[in-house]
């Protein structure tokens, strides 16, 4: 732990606001003083009025600031990356199917994915073809691992975020979610219903154009209580999760306070909704 | 007997109905009579512990620590009434609302810090009369001890026990036994009431730091 720095104004200026407002971002004491006291003893300020004048002054400033730098770190850099591990895996299949395509024309074997990539990367044939085919394998190995860094990254990030959205969601569905909506505040600010059909814009759109089904799902999907729940209940389910998710987001946009019952709330939800027999509404 | 209510809160008469109320900027759509606005104890825990006749020994024009000041709503209130006053917030968008009242309010002191880290902020905290506490997190108890430091021998801490933030399936009434007797170690219980029907599975509590 870094060391004990002193008050707040200790050694400063009492005109440099700019490193004020970064000692009290950045300071550290391990037990509270007579600080008003102490400013005034040290000639920080006149008095203590002027003492109390000067802590406003820094407080605020370094408050503005740190909020500023926290919103910036927390959703934008969720999008970010969340969308860099979206092209990662991405590009890591899409060249692994060449990696496939061109080691069965050599090695007469069958694998596919990034998992046969790792087997072609490991061989030691040595030809000009095989040096060539092995670095790109190579390549596609780094690229996956880069995917499952991005998605470590995510996992620890996310929770900090969207707090709520990713005890509900889990860490990696909640950052898709928040990249889709292209951020914390405009996810925070739609309705349910266009949660649920997050994802999904190509069915919602062939659906308003006529003829095509309303999509009942979008990327929420992939969590478990739905993709978990029997055909005829999936679209009930997915409005249920949907419903949950979107006051998740609000709360972790609007508030940033965590509320344990929403998961307990959703779990009842989707427990009633699968025990149901049919048609019972 | 109700105990009297600290200077510079006052009941004022707002549509017919009687609540308390503070002299300041109106900050969340709250009634105003004159200069005098609504002081929701719907809204506001210290509020409701208040308006439920709890005796919480403030006078005003205390120094106040307040842990979990959240958008400001009732610190602006306790700002208000009160002395230099540093209002400890963790979550940034909410502590965006917070700047604001503060803002208006030379005695109010913003800080995005993590209240369960009180080494972040004891370089700015002075010794303080009055701890407020009011943080939705796990392990209230333990917040409560880690600001005990702040408070100087005969100072207040007034805290909103949320049971839920404890332990969301457990019975409110063995999550505030736990937490009780948890302070205990470190405080000396003056008065503990539920909070409803303001707050649901609240406990107000008013303690004072033991003799070290």
């Amino acid at each position: 732990m870094t060391e004990d720095t002193g008050g707040w104004f200790a050694d400063l200026y009492p005109d440099d606001e700019a490193a004020a407002a970064e000692r009290i971002s950045d300071g550290r004491a391990d037990a509270p003083a007579d600080w008003p006291r102490r400013a005034v003893d040290a000639g920080f300020a006149a008095d203590t009025d002027e003492y109390y004048e000067r802590l406003h002054a820094a407080t605020t400033t370094a408050t503005e600031a740190a909020v500023t730098e926290r919103e910036r770190a927390d959703d934008q850099q969720l999008v970010h990356a969340v969308r860099a591990m979206a092209d990662c895996e991405r590009t890591a299949n899409e060249l692994a199917e060449r990696v496939a395509e061109w080691g069965g024309s050599r090695y007469g074997e069958s694998g596919s994915g990034v998992a046969y990539a790792r087997e072609v990367a490991a061989r030691t044939d040595d030809e000009g073809a095989d040096r060539a085919l092995r670095s790109l394998a190579e390549r596609v190995v780094d690229v996956a691992e880069q995917a499952d860094d991005l998605r470590g990254y995510i996992e620890r990030t996310a929770p900090a975020a969207a707090p709520n959205l990713s005890m509900l969601a889990g860490p990696v569905l909640a950052a898709r979610l928040v990249s889709l909506a292209g951020g914390l505040e405009p996810l925070a600010k739609k309705p349910s219903g266009t949660v649920q059909v997050l994802g999904a814009e190509d069915a919602l759109f062939a659906h308003l154009r006529g003829g095509a089904p309303s999509p009942k799902h979008g990327i929420i999907f992939t969590h478990e209580y739905v993709s978990g729940t029997r055909r005829e209940e999936r679209g009930s389910a997915a409005r249920a999760l949907a419903g949950k998710l979107t006051i998740a987001a609000r709360v972790d946009h609007y508030s940033g306070d965590r509320r344990p019952e929403l998961q307990r709330d959703l779990n009842e939800r989707i427990e009633r909704i699968r025990s149901r027999g049919g048609d019972d509404r | 007997m109700t105990p009297p209510l600290p200077d510079g809160v006052e009941r004022h008469d707002f549509d017919g109905e009687t609540s308390l109320a503070t002299r300041g900027h109106p900050e969340y759509g709250e009634a105003t009579d004159g200069e005098w606005r609504r002081w929701n104890p719907h809204r506001s825990k210290l509020g409701a512990m208040l308006a439920l006749g709890m005796d919480t020994g403030l006078d005003g024009g205390e120094t106040t620590l307040y842990l979990g000041a959240a958008a400001g709503t009732t610190v602006s209130h306790v700002a208000d009434f009160g002395g230099p006053t540093y209002a400890v917030e963790f979550a940034p968008r909410p502590t965006r609302d917070l700047l604001d009242v503060a803002e208006r309010r030379p005695n109010l002191f913003p800080l995005l810090k993590d209240a369960r880290k009180p080494e972040t902020y004891a370089h700015v905290v002075e010794p303080v009369d009055v701890v407020v506490q009011d943080v939705a997190t796990r392990g209230q108890a333990r917040v409560a001890a880690l600001n005990n430091q702040f408070l100087t021998a005969d100072g207040r801490l007034l805290a909103a026990i949320k049971a839920r933030s404890e332990d969301v399936t457990a019975d409110p009434e063995a999550v505030f036994d736990g937490v009780l007797s948890e302070l205990e170690d470190d405080f000396e219980m003056l008065e503990t009431e539920q909070l409803d029907p303001y707050h649901e599975d609240h406990l107000g509590v008013v303690a004072r730091p033991l003799e070290q």
